[in-house]
């Protein structure tokens, strides 16, 4: 099992319902966020191209938190989900400047955080509270080690690319282009 | 033209538009660590060498300097903790990945030796303040606590050495191991952490001395140290010179952007190139007070510490 | 009390030390709240899920609420269902919890009052202010007769005071929805296809081979399904053409996207027909079948090449023609898109025209992948006495306007500063759900029209501008509090949606129907509101409509059968429209007679004056207008405008990112706060643009307060469609100061 998220950029309008969703499915205090958009523009009116991303925590399987985490609190589940354990967590900071994402903050309670891929959803088997709320229907959620699922066969029919793929530590968000 | 824009409004405190996770007290850390790793490497080393009588600053003056160091460095690092409750988590486990699980470890050695090694010369350094505190004669089990240091002072020596140079290591690794942050992320780092804590010892251990001889040899120690540092600075800007655009961008803050004043100025020619001349002449044999080029080291060993993670932390791959 | 001089209050004086003192009392014991959640998590396991329809924007996506015992809305989850959403509500919809949990919401009744020589509110019971309102109506009732207390409404209250006036014996009742928004386009299909487009659009998207959108900004607009569909036909490989002077989302979206020049949508349009007939590749079938006045048409566009509209649009001839090909072989899967906010240069009802038109010769009217022919339930009314007949109403207000369909607030607005001297003199408002203030042009005007009032209600649930001008203030519970009438939008088919309180209102807010129902009661209206409670009212509708309560709180939303026939035209059957001549009217007739053009030409508009930029507005995906700005969680994603700004003009005018900068009109007006700039290629070296609704000026707005530009700010000159009386609102010009103009300015 190994799980992923691909997002279509050529649908997403950057609407950013999945960051309100996050927020109230995962009671993201208000000033936070797990996930967020980015809008990269380029060239010359009338010659401009635009690319909208829904981003988050990349799921890394070479995953620097994990690594340099003290205490263990950061750690990988099945399906290669990596998560912070609260009350394991000294608020070190240390996965927080390692991460070339810059996926992770402190929770105001001091505690590091970041997206789950909604685990708690998973476990009910729901899809991320962000993919289930898509408007565009852009994002699409499940098992990369199944040749057959969704995810696995967007991935072999299109044109994709991943976030600072330089850093080396192999992330689990893939970007239709 | 190219833009590049959170759309959802992100300001997530202390993560944008920078990172500022790390603090003063992690610099304070960092530098007071490597001060400690330098005086506890030259304690242990003129111990093992059998020079105590010869350089009792180094082997036994000073040492009272890596004690308080390492407890404030620790307090400093427990004050920049989010989750203090949960500090003890640290304990729990050894992440052999993990620079800051290694530092815990090391620390947690290292500070208690510290403390046994100064105290084993308490009664020799500060008789006076013994005859006023009169803990001995209170408490009667420092005494074999106090023979069998003595006895066994060597095998602490021994121990000391590696875990000193892995304490200077590590504040650079600390540092060095992220990725994620491409001023930072560089193999030079290390060593010249070490060298640069080494050399803040020298120069704390030339301070307190008051005997000529020993002076001379710790400037002239100080000034090798020194010339390691340069080349490893120059080094880690040659790296990053031939690095990709991220370390490109990182070098610019260093070189041209708005660490260059504090690096250069406080670092590279305040804190190592002037008082590198000055020992030198020193050396020759002109009279230099030489207190002035060791409070320049120790300024620029902590200056150095600051800039590294104040700029570090402005170095990111995206946005 | 006193008529005249009615200075705007912030009701920020009041009501903040309850407030203060119960936020410190959570905070002080230093909550952990992570074991807090965790606890939390663990009892509330099993929320309690409320079935609703969201009511962030008139889209009215039915909903599931998901509440805590404790009463704290958790999540609105949207309707697997439901035709308006699919189960997927939009970011305003999710974040829709925090119109609840807004601290800054109007809390209890205010009245104006005087103290000291200083107009301010105080507090008041919801019986004194009742009262209160019901003798001030019953005074002008008495004197000047109900049609002169006016109802400016928006919103699912609306329906509820609209029934409490019509049964005053008042249709004196306007919304800025339609003068100010998408009346034009109304009047444009009315009078093409005998159909108003309405809401929402029955464009089959999802099954388009071509989307035509001109300056609508779907993924921008976030019209639910309409963003759905736009995405499923991405998916479906459709061509999507976008006709915008700013690089739109859609447009980023689009295989073609051109630039056109402001103000010359018309011109394009024409030209497209051009080439369509010119080339002979228009539906003939179609056309020969459903249209009139073709032959007409023809000659009139003749003229019209690409060679010429390249001069007006700056589009080039060969794009043009490329277009309508891919439009042509499209068809009749294609959709211009007709728009929702289309009051922009005053000839709006005619380009609408010009649109319906187009789609008439592609044959996309009644053609999959074209407009659906939608299906709507009409939900029984309950019963209750007979309206009186008012004498005179938003019509005869309106009368200047032959194709009003609605009541058109700008109208209002003139009659009552017009006063005794109007031959409909207004002398009260009642203002539900719209913030007037931020969605009227002309501000001054809207004030003076408020100064000139005997009487103003205001009735919403946040601190907006217009609450501070009012006599009486009441508060209304958001959606999410409150029973609503029954949702019933035509759609491809027909269904129903109800709204069931899913939480107590908070604070001392009342649902509008118990308003409507108090105040009516109190002018001795009562056999109008024969119930104790609205729920009566949706229970005896929804068993008329087969169904029960019972059975709608489980489902939320039901979907009914299509009984008119197919979705679509079929092939061997004639097509009536409700226009003159039964057919598609390319010639209207009815248009000619009136004296306006009975086929749309173009006319040119004015240019911005050197120094100055065209003002362009457009939404935020986030937000709904003005009245999200403060929604802390929506506010989180935007809390601020940026004055967008291309590269060049930044570079003349020496303009840095993030620079704070403030605008002047051609008028001489002057932003209230600074916006900061944003240089980008996304828009023309003619124009700026900011997303509409922020710039609010009420501090007790804590979140909205100060921050960006409002444009309706710098609205201040109009162009009134002369077939409906809509407001062109995009013919103001603005420059950039970057001095701050207010610092000499007293405070």
């Amino acid at each position: 099992m190994r799980y992923a998220m691909v997002i279509d950029t050529l649908k997403c309008v950057g609407c950013s319902d999945c960051v309100v969703a996050c927020q109230t499915e995962n009671d993201v205090p208000i000033g936070y966020c797990r996930d967020w958009i980015t809008e990269s523009v380029h060239g010359t009116y009338p010659n401009v191209v635009m690319e909208l991303k829904s981003e988050r925590c990349n799921h890394c399987e070479k995953a620097p938190c994990v690594r340099c985490c003290p205490t263990g609190a950061s750690h990988i589940v099945d399906g290669g989900i990596v998560l912070v354990t609260p009350n394991e967590c000294i608020g070190c900071g240390a996965c927080i400047e390692s991460c070339p994402y810059d996926a992770r903050f402190q929770h105001p309670d001091g505690y590091v955080d970041k997206c789950t891929f909604c685990h708690h959803r998973l476990e009910k088997g729901q899809q991320p509270a962000c993919v289930s709320v898509c408007p565009t229907k852009c994002m699409y959620f499940g098992d990369l080690d199944n040749p057959n699922s969704e995810v696995s066969q967007l991935l072999k029919n299109r044109k994709h690319k991943t976030l600072a793929p330089e850093a080396g530590t192999k992330p689990h968000i893939y970007y239709l282009i | 033209m190219q833009e590049e824009l959170f759309t959802s409004g992100r300001h997530i405190p202390n993560i944008d538009p920078s990172l500022q996770i790390w603090h003063w007290p992690i610099s304070l850390y960092l530098f007071l660590g490597g001060l400690a790793a330098g005086i506890l490497f030259f304690a242990a080393l003129f111990y093992i060498l059998g020079k105590d009588k010869e350089y009792p600053t180094a082997v036994k003056i000073a040492s009272i300097v890596p004690p308080i160091a390492l407890s404030i460095g620790l307090l400093a690092l427990v004050y920049d903790l989010t989750h203090k409750l949960y500090t003890w988590q640290l304990y729990t486990t050894f992440r052999i990945e993990s620079p800051m699980s290694w530092g815990a470890w090391v620390l947690l050695i290292v500070t208690p030796l510290s403390f046994l090694w100064t105290f084993s010369y308490y009664r020799e350094v500060y008789p006076k303040m013994e005859a006023k505190l009169k803990l001995f004669q209170r408490l009667k089990f420092l005494n074999s606590l106090e023979a069998f240091l003595s006895k066994n002072r060597i095998y602490i020596a021994y121990a000391l050495i590696p875990l000193a140079l892995i304490l200077g290591v590590y504040t650079g690794i600390l540092l060095s191991a992220f990725n994620a942050r491409p001023l930072w992320n560089n193999a030079i780092l290390g060593p010249l952490f070490l060298t640069s804590g080494l050399s803040t010892g020298a120069a704390a251990i030339i301070l307190l001395s008051k005997d000529k001889h020993e002076r001379h040899l710790f400037g002239k120690i100080d000034l090798a140290l020194i010339i390691v540092e340069l080349a490893l600075i120059v080094h880690m800007i040659m790296g990053y010179y031939a690095g990709s655009q991220v370390q490109l961008e990182a070098m610019q803050l260093l070189v041209g952007g708005d660490f260059t004043v504090m690096f250069f100025g406080f670092v590279v020619i305040l804190g190592l190139l002037v008082p590198a001349v000055m020992e030198l002449i020193d050396l020759i044999g002109f009279k230099v007070p030489v207190i002035v080029p060791a409070t320049l080291v120790i300024i620029g060993g902590l200056v150095f510490r600051f800039v590294m993670v104040e700029a570090g932390q402005l170095t990111r791959y995206l946005y | 009390m006193t008529t005249s001089r009615r200075k705007f209050i912030k009701i920020s004086a009041l009501g903040l030390g309850g407030l203060a003192a119960g936020t410190t009392a959570i905070k002080m014991f230093g909550t952990n709240s992570y074991l807090d959640t965790l606890a939390a998590k663990s009892i509330t396991k099993n929320f309690n899920r409320t079935a609703t329809y969201c009511e962030v924007c008139f889209w009215k996506c039915a909903a599931w609420a998901y509440s805590d015992d404790e009463g704290n809305i958790q999540k609105i989850i949207g309707n697997d269902d439901d035709s308006h959403c699919n189960g997927r509500l939009c970011p305003r919809g999710t974040g829709g919890v925090g119109m609840y949990s807004d601290t800054d919401r109007l809390k209890t009744p205010l009245i104006r009052t005087t103290i000291n020589g200083e107009e301010t509110y105080r507090e008041a019971s919801w019986e004194e202010a009742l009262d209160l309102i019901a003798s001030k109506f019953k005074g002008i009732k008495d004197t000047y007769g109900a049609e002169s207390i006016a109802l400016l409404k928006h919103g699912s209250p609306g329906s509820h005071l609209e029934h409490l006036f019509k049964a005053m014996g008042s249709d004196t009742i306007a919304e800025p929805a339609y003068a100010q928004c998408r009346g034009p386009r109304e009047t444009g299909f009315g009078l093409t296809y005998g159909s108003w487009v309405g809401s929402p659009e029955p464009t089959d998207i999802r099954d388009t081979k071509c989307l035509v959108l001109i300056g609508s900004h779907i993924g921008e607009n976030m019209h639910n399904t309409q963003v759905q569909e736009m995405s499923d036909a991405i998916d479906n490989g459709a061509t999507i053409i976008t006709v915008d002077p700013r690089f739109s989302t859609a447009a980023s979206k689009s295989e073609h996207w051109l630039a056109i020049k402001p103000a010359t949508d018309i011109a394009l349009l024409l030209s497209w027909m051009h080439v369509l007939i010119e080339e002979d590749i228009y539906n003939k079938k179609y056309v020969e079948k459903n249209t009139s006045g073709f032959e007409q048409l023809k000659a009139h566009v003749k003229k019209y090449t690409p060679e010429w509209a390249y001069g007006i649009t700056t589009i080039k001839p060969e794009d043009i023609r490329k277009t309508a090909r891919i439009m042509a072989n499209a068809a009749p899967s294609a959709i211009i898109h007709p728009g929702r906010h289309v009051t922009w240069y005053g000839d709006d009802s005619q380009r609408e025209r010009a649109i319906a038109i187009l789609n008439g010769l592609l044959g996309s009217w009644g053609n999959r992948g074209g407009f659906y022919l939608k299906e709507g339930l009409k939900v029984p009314d309950f019963p209750c006495p007979e309206y009186p007949e008012p004498k005179w109403g938003w019509k005869e207000i309106g009368e200047k306007y032959p194709y009003a369909e609605m009541g058109n607030t700008s109208e209002v607005i003139n009659a009552t500063i017009a006063g005794s001297n109007s031959k409909y003199p207004i002398k009260a408002w009642m203002v539900a759900g719209t913030n007037l203030i931020h969605t009227l042009p002309q501000r001054d005007k809207t004030i003076e029209a408020i100064n000139a009032l005997d009487f103003m209600v205001v009735i919403d649930t946040m601190p907006m501008e217009i609450t501070g001008y009012a006599d009486v203030v009441l508060p209304e519970c958001t959606y999410l509090e409150r029973y609503d009438d029954i949702r019933s939008a035509p759609n491809r088919n027909p269904s129903i949606a109800i709204r069931i309180p899913a939480v107590k209102p908070k604070y001392d807010s009342k649902p509008a129907w118990w308003i409507s129902k108090q105040i009516g009661e109190r002018l001795g209206l009562g056999d109008y509101f024969n119930y104790n409670d609205f729920e009566e009212v949706i229970e005896w509708q929804l068993q008329q409509l087969g169904t029960s309560l019972e059975e709608m709180k489980k489902l939320g939303v039901k979907n009914y059968d299509r009984k008119s026939g197919p979705l679509f035209f079929e092939e061997n059957k004639t097509n009536v429209f409700a226009t003159p001549t039964g057919k598609i009217e390319f010639y209207s007739h009815d248009l000619a007679n009136k004296g306006f053009d009975p086929i749309p030409v173009y006319t040119p508009h004015p240019e911005p004056p050197q120094g100055f930029y065209r003002l362009n507005y457009g939404r935020s995906p986030m937000h709904t207008f003005s009245r999200t700005i403060n929604n802390p969680n929506l506010n989180d994603l935007k809390s601020e405008n940026t004055l967008w700004v291309n590269p060049k003009v930044a570079r003349i005018l020496g303009l840095q990112k993030n620079q704070e900068v403030w605008l002047k009109n051609q008028d001489n007006v002057l932003s209230t706060f600074s916006i900061k700039v944003r240089v980008t290629e996304r828009v023309r070296w003619d124009s700026v643009y900011m997303y509409h609704g922020f710039g609010h000026n009420n501090k007790k707005l804590t979140r909205a307060f100060g921050k960006g530009v409002s444009d309706t700010d710098l609205i201040t000159k109009i162009v009134v469609d002369p077939l409906m009386g809509g407001t062109g609102l995009r013919g103001n010009f603005v420059s950039i100061l970057t001095e701050n103009p207010h610092k000499n300015e007293a405070i």
